[in-house]
């Protein structure tokens, strides 16, 4: 990576040139607070005890781990589908694309600031996330897992964002094919592993049961099993006796996740400037 | 230093440029002149890496356009006739940023911004937003961008479009000095007199087709088959009309409306022109004026582009 992008020097610096961008660490950071003291409040309140349980203290975790997911699925693609087009719509893609930058400069340039962004969000989120560990349940490497794989799919996520601006010549297009790959990966998968083990369950009765490939595939790719599995460990021997393969979800999501980051961010080096090599 | 060989664009069944062959040597200005939608745009797309040729070369300092893009963007710098700014950055920031694109280190950037600046009359507006400033200062600034690594050749299409007389003033004179510079200069618009001032070679273009190509004198001169002389007088102009009638290359003769004298066309050589002159004193004719009517450039390119019509 070289970490001399004038790209994303510019954009970091456009970024937060504007109010915009520190509004939106506000009304996050505002949320984060108002939910968390919100429920510690109401469980001391209610219980009338004047002590938080551990037990209590991991379904604030899980929840702020979904805040933090639904953050990323639904802030990456704003932050990203735009990168490239919005250049193009304002008209000074050109300019840019005839300087001495390499395409994976450009790209990397868009995607890192992007990313830094949303990474900001989160970061600053940390204090309020770590409340949590006052009140015990929860050790470190959950808390690490969590973290590291809501990164992973805030670059797959971003990629995909970069990879349709760079396709699609309007922002608004691109805005919609990225929120569409978004839901799809985030809620048909999941419907869809529904339908799957619901069919596999019912075909299997009385007989001897074969593994589903499938079943196992989409419970890999779904970002909100992964965070159930992580939450609830229970899940994933659930899901390994339904589908009858023994391999663990995390690295199932790891794998997939990587690859789409690689393709999507190859394909938008690759389409971002003309082949003039080609004969058209 | 530019050799264009054969080059090609075609849209479908739209042919954009049809074998365009061009070559210009080091240190020349070119005017690339013609319609909107002539070719002009999309031959300075291709120069520029941007856009992909349906067949043909481009060489510039030797390296081939298709095969070496990367190389030509340190060649050249681009100037859009169409294009942008980044809301929010200063113009400082703005031609920073572009160093930086073109890998100059920090230290050497900011020793070039302000000399830059300076060249394109800028230098008050050093911390302005490039967003607030005007067209002819975004410009201006766009062109001081695009010298901003040294490029040896420089592609503009349309810098003057849309400025009012008094920038489109300015952008020439700024132009004038990167001439001196020695830069080799390609520059378009669809106006010939703007070019004409400052450019060694034009090339016209229709529909695609390099028509002419050439000095503005030897443009006008290949149009100037015949010409149109007043002759103005102070009094026997029917004896004078007698007289050019019997003058061979004469034809079509006026009478002029407003004051005594005549016009008329004439397709004979400059030598002829002056012994048929000399031939009028010795009748004596009291000729006040024998004028020769220059052509407007506006007028050449009309003709030029009409002959190519036809």
């Amino acid at each position: 990576m070289n970490f001399n992008n004038p790209v994303l020097f510019k954009e970091l610096k456009l970024r937060f040139r504007s109010f915009k961008g520190f509004n939106g660490i506000l009304f996050f950071l505002l949320a984060m607070c108002v939910f968390v003291f919100g429920y510690i409040f109401l469980t001391v309140n209610m219980t009338g005890s004047s002590y938080f349980r551990p037990s209590q203290s991991f379904v604030l975790f899980a929840f702020l781990s979904y805040i933090q997911l639904g953050l990323v699925l639904f802030t990456a693609p704003g932050l990203t589908a735009g990168s490239i087009s919005s250049e193009r719509e304002k008209q000074t893609l050109p300019i840019l694309l005839t300087t001495s930058q390499s395409s994976f400069q450009i790209i990397s340039g868009k995607m890192l600031s992007s990313v830094a962004f949303l990474l900001l969000l989160i970061v600053a989120g940390l204090p309020v996330y770590s409340l949590v560990f006052l009140f015990g349940g929860i050790s470190p490497v959950d808390f690490a897992k969590v973290f590291f794989f809501l990164f992973v799919t805030l670059l797959a996520i971003g990629s995909l964002g970069v990879m349709f601006s760079t396709l699609i010549r309007r922002t608004i297009v691109s805005m919609i094919a990225t929120y569409g790959s978004m839901l799809f990966l985030s809620v048909v998968t999941g419907f869809l592993l529904i339908i799957v083990m619901q069919m596999k369950a019912f075909n299997t009765m009385g007989t001897v049961a074969t593994p589903s490939y499938l079943g196992q595939f989409l419970a890999s790719i779904n970002p909100a099993v992964l965070f159930a599995s992580f939450l609830s460990p229970e899940l994933n021997r659930t899901i390994s006796e339904l589908t009858k393969i023994e391999f663990p979800i995390w690295a199932g999501y790891l794998i997939f996740y990587s690859l789409i980051t690689a393709a999507a961010l190859f394909i938008s080096v690759k389409k971002l400037r003309v082949n003039m090599k080609r004969l058209k | 230093m530019i050799e264009i060989k054969g080059l090609t664009k075609k849209y479908g069944q739209f042919t954009a440029l049809d074998n365009l062959n061009l070559t210009l040597d080091e240190g020349t200005v070119f005017g690339f002149v013609g319609a909107n939608g002539a070719g002009k745009s999309t031959t300075f797309l291709i120069l520029s890496t941007l856009l992909q040729p349906t067949s043909g070369e481009v060489l510039i300092n030797g390296i081939s356009v298709r095969e070496k893009p990367s190389e030509i963007r340190k060649l050249i710098g681009y100037m859009p006739d169409f294009f942008g700014v980044y809301d929010q950055l200063k113009a400082d920031e703005y031609l920073d940023f572009y160093g930086a694109s073109y890998g100059i280190p920090e230290e050497e950037r900011k020793k070039l911004i302000p000399q830059l600046l300076e060249l394109v009359n800028l230098t008050h507006k050093r911390y302005s937003y490039v967003d607030l400033l005007s067209r002819g200062m975004k410009q201006r600034l766009c062109l001081a961008r695009s010298l901003i690594h040294d490029p040896k050749v420089l592609i503009l299409d349309e810098p003057a479009s849309g400025l009012d007389p008094r920038a489109r003033v300015e952008m020439r004179d700024i132009l004038k000095t990167l001439k001196g510079m020695g830069k080799t200069i390609l520059i378009s618009s669809h106006i010939l007199p703007e070019l004409a001032e400052m450019c060694d070679e034009i090339g016209v273009i229709d529909n695609g087709k390099l028509i002419a190509h050439g000095s503005v004198a030897d443009i006008q001169k290949k149009l100037q088959g015949e010409k149109v002389i007043t002759v103005r007088l102070g009094d026997k102009t029917d004896e004078a009309i007698s007289f050019f009638e019997e003058q061979p290359y004469v034809t079509t003769i006026e009478r002029l409306d407003s004051e005594d004298g005549i016009s008329f066309t004439y397709k004979g050589s400059e030598e002829e022109q002056i012994g048929m002159l000399k031939k009028a004193m010795l009748e004596d004719l009291p000729i006040v004026s024998f004028m020769e009517h220059v052509t407007n450039l506006e007028d050449v390119f009309m003709e030029i582009t009409k002959e190519a019509a036809d």
